[in-house]
């Protein structure tokens, strides 16, 4: 798959989520930030949007823990995507 | 997109929709041995079903004595006698037994000390026919949605149901004869275009609130459903009717719970008053949704409302104590940081009503068959779940009601189906010679436009024009302005571009075949809400206000009766509301009030 195709691919699976928030916020990073992250960070970012939101939404909050030292750099990422 | 082949997919029925509705009816039609193919948009249990909290309705009386009739009762009264009552006492009668279905199937419910399922109360349920409330939502926790599709995917996984995951289904197959063949669709991954040839279709594509600016609804609700059904010539019915709810994050449209008002929020105007003492002195900021919102509206149509273009109003609990907020509140503070940049203990939440659900849809019998204009029903159609019109909600959905219709009326349509192909063991009709050809002239189209409209923006324009003219509080001469902006917009629609033709992964493409859809939902609202010269459940106009001779706005008289409207011809028809439930009396007409 080329680059593009595969963007295009982690785009509809940022913005067609089943929860709202989700679409904005993981939409929002895409869009924003997802271009200037380190191929480690990008490769978190997929991980985290892979999980379904009831998962990934107490990453966001802080109310559990994040796997690893990347991935708790990308979530406090996209938990800096001001959606307005 | 070199060039455009379709090849053909022979299945005994099709569901497009993975969501609680499609899952529950690929149970029936699964278990019964029927060669089933279910599309989905996403991954099943990334339905928007998931975003549902609050619960399930069902009488089953465990905390306290309940009774379907009267839980049936709530609904019509809910529906502002709207709903049919067969489906209404179809649906009551039926909750128990789906509710312990689905506990059998392994949902996680809440429990009560004798390990029954715990029931809380919910707004609009009473006992005793509206005498007082009664605890009747079953959940689990705060994610009755997630654990509710989770539990039909594990079943349907059982069930060895065939699941094509990331499918786009584009339109509907129907033959000149009014018979429905199945499905053309497209795959995500590959751009390939496939036939589904199929005896038995059915559609639980869920709900379209993105045809509105501010909508709590996840950015997948599109209305391909009923793109796709008013394309094939189905009248779609009672599309003015949308709920709204008085608090989303302005621009966001994240929903902020009823609770932030209750712990003492106050909605203000852009002169700092607290509006809502001057529309309810006793209830303030904690009267019924409905009243809120049409104060809100009234505030922004006024000029007061904030921001550079005035358009949103401010939820205010600044004046709380920080430890309350934290302690009572904190998903909110949460939300706000989130969605609004704003922490809600320094500064106001900017919010504004916002579109929630939809109660109209394809037109349905309580069996989940589709029904024509003229009553008969369409051979080999069915829908349920959110994009169909039972119709159980009639004017205005009662909370809870909607994870009931789509467990209910998405085992029924199964069962039809089940019915439908195992009696009639037929093989399947031929394709008519010409059956993609609408499809693939759209595709097409969108291939080879020039200098067209650009999809985003197009989006945009339409869930303004929406957002404006069409919201929770509706005007004569907005309407009518309304319908003449939409039908511009529409012009723009058909003339969208994308840049990117490529066949994987084509997300660009994808999102111009959702406004298709998109535009027709928001079109058959705007002149459905037009012509409809009453108030009644969530439609309520300014030129009709509460009079002796019509309580409420609402005229019996003249407006009993369900919309329908017609693409081909962009005119609305109308038919009657059923007012005989199965087995007992009526639910006589009388003003909603609570
Ligand atoms: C924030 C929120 C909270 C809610 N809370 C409650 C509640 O507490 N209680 C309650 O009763 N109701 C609640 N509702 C309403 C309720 O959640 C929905 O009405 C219901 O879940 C809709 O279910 P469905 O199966 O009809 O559709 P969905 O769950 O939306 O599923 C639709 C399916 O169709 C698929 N699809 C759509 N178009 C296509 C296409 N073109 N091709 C292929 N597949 C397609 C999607 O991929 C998806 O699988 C809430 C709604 C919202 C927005």
């Amino acid at each position: 798959m080329e680059a593009s195709e595969e963007l295009n691919r982690l785009r509809w699976r940022c913005t067609r989520r089943a929860m709202l928030e989700m679409d904005l916020l993981l939409g929002g990073f895409l869009e924003r930030r997802f271009s200037s992250l380190t191929p480690e960070q990008a490769q978190a970012f997929v991980v985290l949007a892979d999980m379904e939101d009831l998962e990934l939404w107490p990453l966001i909050t802080g109310k559990r823990e994040c796997e690893n030292a990347v991935q708790a750099e990308v979530v406090a990422m996209l938990r800096d995507v001001r959606v307005k | 997109m070199s060039k455009l082949t379709i090849s053909v997919r022979k299945f005994d029925a099709v569901i497009v929709g993975a969501g609680g509705a499609g899952l529950r009816a690929a149970i029936q039609l699964s278990e019964a041995g029927l060669k089933t193919a279910v599309l989905s948009k996403v991954f099943p249990t990334r339905s928007h079903t998931v975003a549902a909290q609050g619960g399930v309705s069902a009488s089953l009386g465990n905390s306290e004595e309940d009774h379907w009739h009267w839980h049936m009762y709530d609904t019509v009264k809910g529906s502002d006698w709207l709903g049919d009552q067969d489906a209404i006492e179809y649906m009551c009668r039926k909750a128990p037994e789906a509710v312990v279905e689905l506990e059998h199937f392994g949902m996680p419910f809440d429990r009560t000390d004798e390990g029954k399922i715990y029931q809380r109360p919910f707004g609009g349920h009473m006992s005793n026919f509206g005498e007082k409330p009664v605890r009747r939502a079953c959940a689990a926790a705060d994610r009755t949605g997630h654990a509710m599709l989770h539990a039909l995917y594990q079943r349907n996984v059982r069930a060895n149901t065939q699941f094509f995951v990331e499918w786009m289904a584009l339109d509907l197959i129907r033959d000149a004869e009014g018979h429905v063949l199945g499905i053309i669709a497209l795959e995500m991954e590959t751009g390939d275009i496939v036939a589904f040839h199929a005896k038995a279709t059915i559609f639980a594509t869920g709900g379209a609130g993105r045809i509105y600016y501010s909508s709590t609804n996840a950015f997948i609700n599109t209305g391909d459903g009923l793109g796709m059904a008013a394309r094939a010539g189905i009248a779609l019915e009672d599309m003015e009717f949308w709920q709204f709810h008085p608090t989303g994050v302005a621009g966001a449209g994240v929903l902020i719970t009823e609770g932030v008002r209750g712990e003492g929020g106050i909605l203000r105007n852009s002169d700092n008053e607290r509006f809502m003492e001057r529309y309810a002195p006793n209830a303030k900021d904690l009267a019924s949704r409905d009243v809120v919102s049409r104060a809100m509206v009234t505030e922004i149509n006024e000029g007061r409302g904030c921001g550079p273009h005035k358009d949103f109003v401010l939820l205010d609990i600044t004046h709380l104590d920080p430890a309350t907020i934290m302690k009572r509140l904190p998903g909110i503070r949460e939300i706000s940081i989130q969605f609004a940049g704003i922490d809600p203990i320094k500064a106001p939440i900017p919010v504004v009503p916002t579109c929630h659900y939809q109660m109209g849809g394809v037109p349905t019998n309580y069996h989940g068959q589709v029904v024509n204009a003229d009553g008969t029903t369409v051979p080999g159609f069915y829908a349920a779940g959110e994009v169909a019109c039972a119709s159980v909600h009639g004017a205005n959905r009662l909370g809870t009601n909607s994870l009931l219709d789509l467990l209910v009326f998405g085992k029924a349509s199964g069962d039809s189906v089940v019915e439908s192909v195992k009696k009639n063991a037929v093989a399947h009709k031929d394709l008519p010679a010409d059956f993609a050809d609408q499809t693939l002239a759209r595709l097409n189209r969108l291939n080879t436009q020039k200098s067209g409209a650009s999809v985003n923006e197009t989006r945009l324009e339409m869930q303004r024009t929406m957002q404006k003219h069409c919201g929770v509080f509706r005007f004569k001469d907005m309407l009518e302005e309304g319908v003449r902006k939409i039908c511009e917009v529409e012009k723009a629609v058909r003339l969208t571009e994308i840049g990117d033709k490529s066949n994987t992964w084509n997300t660009a493409r994808v999102e111009a075949l959702e406004l298709d859809n998109l535009i027709e939902v928001a079109k058959s609202t705007m002149v459905s809400a037009e012509a409809r010269k009453e108030s009644r459940g969530a439609h309520v106009r300014d030129d009709a206000p509460d009079t002796a001779a019509n309580p409420n706005g609402r005229d019996d008289e003249k407006w009993l009766k369900h919309s329908l409207w017609h693409r081909e011809t962009n005119t609305l028809s109308y038919k009657p509301v059923t007012l005989t439930p199965l087995s007992v009396e009526s639910i006589a007409l009388k003003t909603r009030a609570y």
